[in-house]
């Protein structure tokens, strides 16, 4: 999984080619630091056809509230520099993150 | 899988089930832990606990749960992250069907706990995470130098909002009444503290914004009139963090254990009324709901279980 920040996000997310998933956490985020694991096997299962991409909005908390993220987790996928779809907060289950990759790829 | 009983399962892994794996496993029970999301439930997101019994100074929810299920696992308690869709508690063997598998159990401890109440006013489920929050520890410092209100009275209302000054310029705590419900020392250090602000006799009438939000109308509990409080353009935005109590998760067990509003009734043994079921937590009738009540029952729970299963 590819770690963003503040510098290369415009350029690994927003500039991409293809479709990118981003998983937004943060420090002190518990329910993030759960679904973490969950999201390496995604990953690790759907690498191959869709970009993983995390990024701490801890310490780039401007360039998350810039594309509307002002509550953890979320998990987004963008395609073509605009998120096209997201998960938020108690809706960030399994089921429905696997199901959102599947639409994507 | 598909044949092995276990002694006990546990459906939840908070403090009270954590503590049920403790005494079950200490006992040698065959103990198996169910927990959908993450350990700790509810607490793992409290930055500070300072009223557990014997809390280490600086003692956070994560830190606490930590040890406790480190300690449920030392005893040989067995733990799995997968999700309960329904039960079958008719026979002596229970049946718990998960998203991922079926388990096997002569006796079940009911240790669900309970989730945030929502206001339930429109606005707010399209705003979740675009600035209506229910976790300051997730979500406090993106509204950092912004205002921040915060709904609710009671001590936890009260707490994160003296928690969220760490972050906003203001902290205002909109509750529906003219007076706090929490206890005189949290409230002490809420007027002590510059930051935080009140509106007293208010309620939440409903949020706006364009996928952020944007302004919210508040209504006054005792003459009715309302008025509508926009983002500073500035910041273009504000934060609405809701602590106004929990509500059982008990819809799989509708039916099938006594309830009363949704808690499950229980007598002090933490027995349902279905031999070999017991429940234990903030999803059980009980005049108070902390972490060292919930391991409380959970201890009762699983020594009950323990004697159960001794006289089968």
């Amino acid at each position: 999984m590819l770690d963003l920040d503040r510098n290369n996000f415009e350029e690994e997310v927003l500039k991409a080619e293809g479709t990118v998933f981003v998983d937004y956490y943060g420090d002190g985020c518990v329910p993030c630091a759960a679904l973490s694991p969950f999201v390496d096997e995604m990953a690790e299962k759907y690498g191959d056809k869709l970009k993983f991409t995390k990024l701490n909005t801890s310490k780039a908390r401007r360039l998350a509230i810039s594309q509307r993220v002002l509550g953890l987790p979320v998990m987004a996928i963008y395609q073509g520099g605009e998120k096209v779809e997201e998960l938020v907060k108690d809706d960030c289950t399994h089921e429905n993150i696997e199901n959102m990759i599947k639409k994507y790829i | 899988m598909q044949d092995k009983v276990f002694d006990l399962i546990i459906i939840g892994a908070g403090p009270a089930g954590l503590a049920a794996g403790s005494y079950a496993g200490r006992a040698r029970l065959d103990t198996l832990i169910i927990e959908k999301e993450k350990d700790g439930g509810q607490i793992v997101i409290t930055a500070e606990i300072d009223n557990y019994p014997g809390s280490i100074e600086n003692e956070s929810g994560p830190s606490l749960i930590e040890r406790m299920a480190k300690q449920a696992e030392g005893f040989g308690a067995q733990k799995l992250y997968d999700t309960v869709t329904d039960v079958d508690l008719s026979g002596d063997i229970k049946i718990i069907t998960c998203k991922k598998g079926v388990y096997k159990c002569r006796a079940l401890i009911i240790a669900t706990g309970a989730h945030p109440r929502p206001i339930g006013c429109p606005g707010e489920k399209e705003l979740i995470g675009k600035g209506v929050s229910y976790c300051a520890t997730c979500d406090g410092a993106f509204f950092e130098d912004m205002e921040i209100f915060v709904v609710g009275g009671g001590d936890t209302a009260v707490e994160e909002a003296i928690y969220l000054t760490r972050f906003g310029r203001s902290v205002t705590i909109i509750h529906r009444r003219d007076k706090l419900r929490a206890v005189q020392g949290i409230q002490d250090r809420a007027f002590k503290n510059d930051k935080v602000k009140f509106m007293w006799d208010s309620v939440v009438d409903e949020l706006k914004g364009e996928g952020i939000l944007e302004s919210m109308v508040i209504k006054n509990t005792k003459t009715g009139e309302k008025t509508e409080i926009f983002a500073d353009p500035e910041d273009g935005t504000f934060g609405v963090f809701v602590f106004i109590g929990f509500l059982p998760e008990s819809a799989l067990f509708e039916g099938k254990v006594a309830m009363q509003n949704g808690y499950i009734v229980t007598n002090e043994k933490m027995e349902t009324d279905v031999k070999g079921v017991y429940a234990a937590g903030d999803v059980r009738i009980t005049p108070l709901r902390q972490v060292v009540t919930a391991a409380s029952d959970g201890a009762i729970a699983a020594m009950q279980a323990y004697h159960y299963l001794e006289n089968l």
